[in-house]
């Protein structure tokens, strides 16, 4: 079946202050799409509230999964349901095993009895991270801890890769990796790419785009998409900046307004 | 039920040591031990009142019957002794030792293991020059008694140059509230010598409730030029017991000690784990785990005293409490006048699981010279929401979600266990007290 993910009218508050005003998005089975804009407009806020994270408050609107309500599952049951972030900023969890982490995850989506064999997850696991040009020694360290940042970030497409989710959500995966580790990020980001999955990368650099090839691009200011185009949209603004869409919308300042 | 020993001093310990047909050295000595308990107060841990402990049954003797091969010894012991044993081993059941087993080999190396007791007869010059030396019975009544009254207990010598493969092991059971229940572990390791040693102390008390029981221990571990001793003790014993261990160990030159302590005992806990770094460039590292339960009082301390130069001390104690459970967790780092280019480092993390659990972490750093360094980090907090999420973004549920951060935060010390077989019974022992 072809994934269809849809946001209609998100709006999202943090600590009582509005952040998200009204997000309109669809994503089918196949696509990619990008969310472009400055720092401060939103961007990761659209990552984390669609993911159910404790911080932020919902207060209108619906985000479907294949016909499924997102906002009435726990984070759990998203996860399970075929969305995956892969995090700004992972946590570091002391005494769990990257290989154990995996597992449980794995099997949380297998179900009771269910479970993958260990010989096989194994095989699994040292095939993916092959792939990224992980050391194999990264299966058995503490889940992040003591990764530099491009690590995490491996290790976030990593997971991705093992999860095999129908809506993945990368939150500035580009942040923070060299041009090297950057190809292998997106060489696995384009290795999953297929009818049953969607993409939504979220970026501040048109540098990503070159390299995992969007059919839509969307900008965000103040916590709406303002504009949304094809890929030359990015190229546009890579080369002329933010100015001109403000200019042309008649934004001053494109952050959400923290009254 | 015990009665409190109340009238108990000079004579009781000394007609108790002639009664066991103890040497004449040790019955002055333990004389010595009863007039100081009968005078004595109790120690006085930060934070922690022993007033309404049960510190005052000391039970009777009740030695248990020897076995010549560990296939007789009693079931309920072992169930315990996991299964890769395959080094030497040593079973107090109750007031005494049971079974001991050590290789020819390690024999013909001059390596010795026996009871504390024997040991006193047999090596006396050695166990006199080292026995209290470093947990000296006049520091209180608690040590003051456990010197007029310990028994079966551990003498391990391993001689100059001598390097013990496998792991030496220890399992102090007792299933007799009547009984006297105070080993004491002695270890001399001599000039470069190499040794694990692994102590399990294990109580069950089938006489249910109302019963209790004091365990009145002691270690002491005595590390000459360049000896490398870890130490590896798992404390589980039925709530009806006080758990008092006293650990201490007195490093030479270049010597190495390593505690790793799981303090994951029912009943109410006191221990303090304390290196005495006298020699230069000597090393020690404690980790410790506890978990309290139920309304469990624990007192946990570790202490590194930098007395050599160069010497070096990493302390860490991560501790999880439950239900009313309450702890005080101290980390004291002593660096003495003329200990120059001294490191003394200590971390001390308590994780609460639930509100009316109560966990304090002290960070105590004594520096009486210039030119050391000394850090501390010490922190007490909830599950952290934001692993949580993490998790659980990747289909895991809550519930395992957080078991899989409670056993992570035990880990770091879980994992350092040296015997596999006991690593697993830790496992089991955590699955338990955590739920």
């Amino acid at each position: 079946m072809s994934t269809e993910f849809e946001i209609r009218g998100l709006k999202a508050t943090i600590e009582g202050k509005e952040i998200l005003k009204g997000i309109d998005l669809k994503i089918q089975g196949g696509e990619i799409h990008a969310i472009m804009g400055p720092n401060g407009t939103g961007k990761s806020t659209l990552a984390s509230a669609l993911m159910g994270h404790p911080k932020y408050e919902v207060t209108d609107g619906e985000v479907t999964l294949n016909g499924e309500d997102v906002l009435e599952m726990e984070v759990d049951e998203r996860a399970r349901a075929g969305l995956f972030l892969a995090m700004q900023y992972p946590s570091e969890i002391t005494g769990v095993t990257n290989a154990d982490f995996l597992r449980s995850a794995i099997n949380a989506r297998r179900g009771e009895g269910n479970e993958i064999s260990l010989i096989k997850f194994i095989r699994l696991m040292e095939g993916k991270m092959k792939e990224l040009e992980m050391d194999p020694e990264f299966m058995h360290r503490y889940l992040n801890e003591g990764f530099s940042g491009g690590e995490k970030k491996r290790n976030e497409i990593l997971q991705m890769m093992m999860l095999e989710p129908k809506l993945v959500i990368l939150d500035e995966i580009d942040s923070g990796l060299d041009i090297d580790a950057l190809k292998i990020v997106a060489a696995g980001v384009n290795a999953m790419r297929s009818e049953e999955r969607g993409f939504l990368v979220i970026t501040h650099y048109q540098r990503l785009l070159n390299y995992i090839k969007p059919d839509f691009v969307h900008v965000m200011m103040q916590g709406r998409i303002v504009k949304s185009g094809g890929p030359e949209l990015a190229e546009r603004l890579e080369a002329e900046g933010y100015d001109w869409v403000k200019e042309e919308l008649g934004i001053v300042d494109e952050t959400v307004q923290q009254a | 039920m015990s009665t409190p020993t109340t009238s108990f001093g000079r004579e009781a310990a000394a007609a108790l040591s002639r009664s066991k047909n103890e040497p004449a050295w040790l019955i002055a000595w333990r004389e010595e031990a009863g007039e100081l308990a009968a005078k004595l107060e109790l120690p006085k841990p930060e934070k922690m009142p022993l007033t309404r402990w049960t510190l005052d049954q000391y039970g009777t003797d009740r030695p248990s019957k020897t076995v010549s091969s560990a296939a007789d010894l009693p079931a309920a012991i072992a169930e315990l002794l996991p299964e890769d044993t395959q080094g030497a081993l040593i079973v107090q059941h109750n007031s005494s030792v049971v079974f001991t087993r050590l290789s020819e080999e390690l024999k013909a190396k001059g390596v010795v293991l026996t009871s504390l007791e024997e040991a006193a007869r047999a090596h006396e010059k050695l166990v006199r020059e080292h026995l209290m030396t470093a947990y000296k019975k006049d520091e209180h009544k608690l040590a003051a008694v456990h010197a007029a009254l310990w028994n079966g207990g551990v003498f391990l010598y391993v001689p100059r140059n001598v390097d013990i493969e496998f792991p030496v092991q220890a399992l102090l059971f007792a299933d007799d509230a009547d009984a006297t229940f105070m080993p004491h572990v002695l270890i001399v390791a001599d000039t470069n010598s190499r040794v694990s040693f692994v102590e399990q102390a294990a109580a069950e008390l089938n006489a249910g409730e109302g019963r209790t029981l004091l365990h009145n221990a002691a270690v002491e571990i005595f590390a000459k030029s360049g000896a490398h001793v870890r130490y590896a003790a798992v404390h589980h014993m039925d709530a009806g017991v006080v758990d008092v261990s006293y650990r201490r160990a007195v490093l030479d030159n270049d010597a190495r000690v390593e505690w790793i302590v799981g303090d994951l005992h029912n009943g109410n806990t006191l221990t303090d784990t304390n290196s005495v770094l006298q020699g230069n460039g000597s090393a020690s590292d404690s980790k410790i785990i506890c978990v309290g339960t139920g309304s469990q009082r624990i007192s946990l301390t570790t202490r590194a005293q930098h007395i050599g130069k160069s010497s070096e001390s990493d302390m860490v104690t991560r501790a999880v409490m439950k239900d009313e459970a309450t702890s005080i967790i101290n980390g004291i780092t002593k660096i003495e006048h003329g200990s120059t280019k001294a490191n003394g480092q200590q971390t001390e993390k308590v994780l609460m699981l639930s509100p009316k659990a109560r966990g304090d972490a002290n960070p105590i750093l004594l520096i009486d010279e210039d030119d050391v360094k000394a850090g501390h980090a010490a922190s007490v907090g909830q599950v952290n929401a934001d692993q949580v999420h993490y998790l659980m973004s990747r289909g895991i549920s809550r519930k395992e979600a957080e078991r899989l951060i409670i056993h992570g935060f035990l880990d770091p010390v879980v994992s350092e266990i040296p015997l596999a077989g006991l690593r697993e019974q830790l496992h089991r022992i955590l699955e338990r007290k955590l739920g």
